[in-house]
């Protein structure tokens, strides 16, 4: 706006017009780039458009709004009611073996400004209300006649540093912060610990800690611990030095806490399950940022053990990035491409392989997956659950609509949803970081689940 | 704002006794230099981002750029003061190279805002080579000022 003071005082007709060409210029390089059709990207092998540049990056994001009395859509068949509101940024959930639901309230800690940029990426943040104070708690909500409608509600953990993953060994409860994997002992029926527990081995954390959700998930044996660790920056600005044994999937021990990189190449890999047929790994992706409204698909994927999957050298097996410098041909030759790709920029943060029985027959088998939503693409992306259907362990089908409406009419978030996790009595759990809720999905016709979407 | 009541009134009472006072030099000549010092740094930074592709330069040069951009604003504001009370006019063919290095600029701290390699090889050094060498031919002829005195000033 300062140069305008320039152009003005100048008096200059000349001068008016080199000003509107020059913003009419930025306008056209800037705004103008509209995301195709999403479902051109959904499946095994996505449509790629060429790499752009810009010079004002697109931000779009969607500010929010509250439900009120009024809950997300679901597919026929269905119905969704809040188990229980008023959290503080709930980013995940995860379900003891005796039903209890723990619920992860946590944000990232305060990312530093280096450059120019970033002060306006944490304005824009606190407008989409990603800036809520970190709760840094685990509640635990509990629900013994399976009706969702939680009887017992407590503060099962306190005073973490930006929890995510949350894992049961025998009588071992593992939380994920954002800096170290801490064990806690847990009897069953526990409804609080108060125990400082014991660190099993760090994680990469601070000072930048650009993607700071750690996932957790334990081997079927209860010997090793699988741990997503996202990168530190979009497409390695910070440089790669930052990103020691980061965008990686780590293996660790549980009785020694040593560590081995299981995967990488994986920019930020969250909602690490095992697929129930084939017992293999699986994850989803956060892909990277401003080369364009349709680069480059989120995805979902098996996870080979020492493979690499691109990031930051290049996307969707050997489609270079130009940004990063110097380039590793030696890496880039044997990225892999992932499984299934599901659009770009839906951001994935929740996964949930589904076992159950009780919701309707065409949800036996495959994957749920959250989209928290996009903020950097017009149209808005994501902003919903889908259901992506398996056979043979492998995904085979398109991904179906399974819970929508967090966006109102006006494009405003009522809700994002992030985490995802079945409950005991097989119903979806949906933790919602915008609309302060865990939401429960069962079947409608399913009696026990009395409360219908009200 | 507060910075442009500060040069409102630490500026007034200098362009008022220009008017009395011959030979009185306008107040943006003393500005004008630093956007020209913070951008030629850029280009050093740049430089040197290019080859060594360490992400300190490329920050280096962002920084520098918006604090140039920044000073740009107080060189504009100074050269209204002077054209409002120095009795100066602008001096065209100056003014307008050094307002093109500015408009440049600011394309090229948004070029610096992408991430990564492509924020400065190819575009953002070579915007950086084109604003540098706009005001070192504008710097070396003109001495700094981007308006001359007003006919009617000649005491």
């Amino acid at each position: 706006m300062n140069c305008l003071n320039i152009y003005r005082s100048a008096k200059s007709k000349r001068l008016a017009t080199v000003f509107a060409v020059v913003v009419a210029g930025l306008g056209l390089a800037g705004c103008n780039y509209e995301g195709g059709d999403p479902r051109v990207q959904i499946g095994a092998d996505p449509v790629l458009p060429a790499v752009q540049q810009y010079l004002l990056p697109p931000i779009r994001i969607a500010r929010p709004a509250f439900w009120g009395n009024d809950t997300p859509k679901v597919a026929q068949g269905l119905q969704i009611h809040a188990l229980a509101t008023g959290f503080q940024h709930p980013r995940s959930v995860y379900v003891l073996p005796n039903g209890d639901v723990l619920v992860v309230e946590s944000n990232g800690p305060k990312a530093p400004v280096f450059r120019p940029k970033d002060l306006i990426t944490g304005v824009v943040q606190g407008f989409a209300g990603a800036k809520a104070p970190d709760a840094n708690r685990i509640t635990l909500l509990r629900d013994t006649k399976g009706d969702g409608v939680p009887e017992l509600r407590t503060v099962f953990l306190d005073h973490l540093n930006s929890p995510f993953g949350v894992a049961l060994i025998g009588h071992n409860l593992y939380v994920a912060n954002t800096d170290a994997i801490v064990r806690y002992p847990y009897e069953d029926g526990q409804t609080s610990i108060t125990d400082k527990g014991t660190k099993l081995t760090d994680l990469p954390g601070g000072p930048i800690d650009h993607h700071w959700t750690k996932a957790l998930l334990a081997s079927p044996d209860g010997t090793k611990l699988y741990v997503g660790v996202g990168s530190n920056s979009n497409i390695s600005e910070n440089g790669m030095e930052a990103e020691r044994e980061r965008a990686a999937i780590w293996e660790v021990d549980v009785a020694t806490g040593a560590h081995r990189i299981y995967a990488s190449g994986v920019r930020n890999p969250t909602g690490l399950q095992w697929e129930p047929e084939t017992g293999k790994l699986w994850a989803i992706a956060n892909e990277r940022d401003e080369i364009g409204p349709d680069l480059v698909p989120d995805y979902l994927t098996s996870v080979k053990d020492g493979g690499f999957y691109g990031w930051p050298y290049s996307y969707y097996g050997q489609h270079l990035d130009p940004r990063v410098m110097p380039q590793r041909p030696d890496l880039v030759s044997k990225a892999i491409k992932p499984d299934y790709a599901l659009s770009s920029h839906v951001a994935p943060l929740g996964l949930a392989m589904y076992t159950g029985s009780a919701l309707p027959t065409q949800y036996h088998g495959g994957a749920f997956v959250s989209e928290h939503g996009s903020w950097d693409r017009t149209p808005l992306n994501g902003y919903k659950v889908v259901f992506v259907p398996f056979s043979s362990g492998t995904p085979s089908g398109v991904a179906q609509d399974v819970v929508t409406g967090f966006l109102d009419e006006n494009d405003h978030a009522r809700g994002r949803p992030v985490g995802l996790a079945v409950d005991r009595t097989g119903a979806l759990l949906i933790a919602d970081d915008v609309g302060d809720t865990v939401w429960r999905v069962s079947s409608a016709l399913n009696s026990t689940a009395s409360r219908s979407g009200s | 704002m507060t910075h442009i009541d500060v040069a409102e009134t630490n500026f007034r009472p200098v362009a008022q006794s220009s008017n009395r006072v011959a030979g009185v030099k306008p107040i943006h000549r003393i500005l004008a230099p630093f956007p020209v010092a913070y951008f030629a740094a850029a280009l050093a930074t740049d430089l040197a981002y290019w080859r060594t592709a360490e992400v300190m330069w490329e920050r280096f040069s962002v920084w520098l750029i918006a604090g140039g951009l920044v000073m740009s604003a107080f060189v504009a504001l100074a050269a209204v003061v002077d054209l409002a009370f120095a009795r100066q006019r602008p001096a065209w063919t100056r003014a307008l190279g050094y307002t093109a290095a500015v408009l440049l600029s600011i394309v090229n701290v948004l070029v610096h805002s992408r991430d990564a390699y492509t924020a400065v090889v190819p575009a953002g050094v070579t915007l950086s080579v084109i604003v540098v060498a706009i005001l070192l031919v504008y710097s070396v002829t003109a001495g700094w000022t981007l308006t001359d005195r007003r006919h009617g000033a000649r005491s």
